[in-house]
């Protein structure tokens, strides 16, 4: 029979038990609609993740280090250093980065451990420094005061938890905390001392040796530099609204310098015991440093460029690929229980149309009494299925966005009575409307196997019989 | 083996030829033979009325030649096609090009209209809908329904229910009409007037016609020859002398 034609009669016997099979199509909409939803869930809540990763400013980001840092000697011994392998993250590499394409921005990682005092009562914590460019990441939305005033002024931006400390504030567990515009009163415009060990360029005080350089001489080879202690005054130009643990990254510190005036502090860090044995300049060693991209999109070929270098690199890319490998599970399992409903649709379908052959006997006798073939039987009762899974399919589709607009709606509501800004979790892309359609359409004929075998099969002689 | 329908055979040649046929079916224990042996040959023009008591295995027999049952053992060779070796599909194609049917209880789908009905087999061949509809329209025309083209059968009176099924047992020009006990749903006037047509068929389209019937006066009426069937087998062969003009023709009001 010609496609038209079946198409026709399949839809004509559909109409003759309408109720029965629009329930049944009801039944199949209704398990599309569970599918839709849970899927669009997953990718809603993958795009809001997304747009909030690119919003940090992290997405644009390439953080380089070297790869002795990170290996294990053992693991070095083993392959053997090579030149590449083996270079020291320093001004030279710096300056390298700088030039290569695409790149907007390239700067070290600053950050050590000190003490700050503060009306004359020290503090113990982790400083880092951030430059001019950070005032853009999210992370400063909630600030209290004002951002750095220039690279190299002489001002920290303090995190909450801190601020707390410094006050002698800081409240029970389970107490409510205090808010950031409390904490910003007192504290705004005050002076800070901060107290680090200065690395001093070729002195000739006592040189370091380099802890790990055991089976070498602890004669000064290539450069050489002392290490004083130096105080800095500090004003206080803003209070961050942030938890330390919800900062990424080189940002996971409590205080924050600007760059320029921790780069010209030379302030001595971990790095520097380690590389000293290596770095054949006086320029400074670096342990880390980030890369700025100008265009997320342009972020592999330069973290290709870097890893050529002789770098370990790390950006949101592979954090994001991480995450996509959690969404792939995460789909996987909404879909599952997405598609149990519709597995139980799929019964029904098989339930109407095994009903059909018992109730249509007599007509599918006529019809091979007349010269219908196996196959003609078959694709009739095959189209019937495949039309209440279109049908079903794309009410389905219908029903699964609409539910979809109303919890979007619902939430939205209840997140703006917390105070907490719109988002839009629920999305129903392109591609999940034809998979979900076509996924029912499957399920469908699928189902219609079994009753268009049987209905086949169905013995003409037998049937015309039967009354 | 060719399922594409030819030009009748000239009166003369074989059409059906039936050797040691037989067709047994399992009831439990015991065995039904429906069907026993029986050898036979219909030639081409032929009009054959197969008669018996119910039980003797008449219908078994049409549905043999029909195409639609097969034997258990033995032959059925129509138009040199041996249907007990053609498969399935092969089967319906011949049903389809080769067979038309009719029944006592029409068998017409409920939920079509009389065109739809009548064109049916054509949706099956797949012609294309517009000769579809003049085939379907000449057909209706043919058996004096033009006018109930658009009704349902349940709208229709048991002779037009017969004679729609006529129209569309003609519609692929088969050159086999079966009639299985085409009058025994109708009143004798209707009755008649359907066997008229049958026999027209007979006469001026060339079709063979075997009709199962437990009326010897019909098959007596219309029938050339009479085969008489009891439990299965042959038991008896008659012609019959239809010449023109012997009064039996024009059935009595």
């Amino acid at each position: 029979m010609k496609i038209p034609d079946l198409t026709e009669l399949a839809l004509r016997n559909l109409r003759e038990s309408l109720l029965r099979n629009s329930l049944t199509t009801v039944g199949i909409s209704v398990g599309v609609a569970s599918l839709v939803a849970m899927l669009s869930l997953g990718t809603g809540l993958q795009q809001m993740l997304s747009r909030r990763l690119e919003k940090s400013g992290l997405f644009d980001t390439v953080f380089v280090s070297s790869r002795r840092d990170l290996r294990s000697g053992r693991q070095e011994e083993r392959s053997g250093p090579t030149p590449g392998e083996s270079r020291v993250l320093d001004e030279a590499a710096r300056v390298e980065m700088e030039h290569l394409p695409n790149v907007k921005e390239v700067f070290p990682d600053i950050r050590f451990s000190t003490e700050l005092q503060f009306e004359d009562k020290p503090h113990l914590t982790m400083i880092s420094a951030l430059p001019l460019s950070a005032k853009s990441n999210d992370s400063f939305d909630g600030m209290q005061g004002s951002f750095f005033s220039s690279d190299t002024a002489p001002e920290v931006i303090v995190q909450k938890s801190f601020a707390e400390e410094l006050l002698g504030k800081t409240p029970p567990l389970g107490q409510p905390e205090p808010s950031v515009g409390e904490l910003a009163k007192p504290l705004l415009g005050k002076e800070l001392i901060m107290r680090y060990a200065q690395r001093a360029e070729g002195g000739d005080q006592t040189t370091v040796p380099g802890p790990e350089n055991d089976n070498k001489e602890s004669e000064p080879v290539g450069g050489s530099y002392s290490v004083v202690s130096r105080e800095q005054k500090l004003t206080i130009a803003g209070i961050l609204d942030l938890d330390p643990e919800s900062l990424r990254g080189p940002m996971r510190a409590r205080v924050f310098l600007p760059l320029g005036l921790a780069e010209n502090l030379h302030v001595m860090q971990l790095v520097d015991l380690r590389e000293i044995t290596r770095a054949a300049s006086e320029q400074p060693v670096y342990s880390s440093i980030s890369v700025r991209v100008k265009d997320p999109s342009r972020i592999q070929g330069v973290e290709d460029a870097i890893k050529k270098m002789g770098f370990t690199t790390f950006s949101i890319l592979d954090a994001s690929r991480s995450l996509q490998q959690v969404f792939r599970v995460l789909y996987a399992f909404l879909g599952i229980f997405g598609s149990l409903a519709l597995i139980v649709a799929s019964i029904g379908i098989v339930n109407t149309l095994v009903m059909a052959i018992l109730e249509r006997r007599r007509e599918i006798g006529i019809m091979k009494a007349i010269g219908a073939s196996d196959g003609d039987v078959k694709k009739l009762f095959f189209a019937e299925a495949g039309a209440m899974g279109i049908a079903g399919g794309i009410i389905g589709v219908v029903l699964g966005w609409a539910i979809g607009q109303v919890i979007n709606f619902g939430t939205n509501i209840y997140l703006k009575s917390q105070s907490i800004p719109p988002e839009h979790f629920w999305a129903v892309p392109l591609w999940l409307v034809a998979f979900a359609i076509g996924f029912a359409c499957f399920v469908s004929l699928i189902s219609g196997l079994y009753p268009a075998g049987r209905a086949a099969k169905l013995d003409p002689v037998q049937a015309l019989r039967y009354e | 083996m060719t399922t594409a329908p030819t030009i009748p055979a000239a009166l003369g040649t074989v059409a059906i030829r039936s050797e040691n046929l037989c067709r047994h079916y399992r009831m439990g224990e015991s065995v039904i033979r429906a069907v026993d042996g029986v050898s036979l040959e219909i030639r081409s023009g032929e009009f054959v009325a197969l008669l018996g008591s119910s039980g003797s295995g008449k219908s078994s027999m049409l549905n043999l030649i029909a195409g639609l049952d097969r034997p258990t053992s033995g032959s059925v060779v129509v138009q040199e096609r041996d249907l007990a070796k053609l498969s399935r599909e092969e089967l319906a194609k011949y049903r389809l090009h080769v067979v038309g049917m009719v029944f006592q209880s029409f068998n017409l789908i409920p939920s079509m209209t009389v065109t739809e009905n009548v064109e049916l087999p054509l949706r099956f061949a797949e012609v294309d809908r517009g000769r579809r509809d003049s085939l379907a329209r000449e057909s209706l025309e043919r058996v004096g329904l033009k006018a109930r083209m658009g009704h349902r059968p349940s709208e229709l009176s048991g002779g037009e229910q017969q004679r729609a099924a006529l129209a569309r047992a003609l519609i692929n020009r088969p050159q086999l009409l079966l009639a299985d006990e085409p009058t025994g749903n109708l009143d004798s006037h209707t009755g008649t007037e359907i066997m008229d047509m049958v026999r027209d068929f007979n006469r001026e389209l060339g079709m063979t016609v075997v009709m199962v019937t437990h009326e010897r006066a019909l098959a007596e009426r219309y029938a050339r020859r009479m085969i008489f069937l009891a439990d299965g087998k042959l038991v008896d062969e008659r012609d019959n002398d239809l010449s023109p003009g012997s009064g039996t023709e024009r059935g009595h009001a």
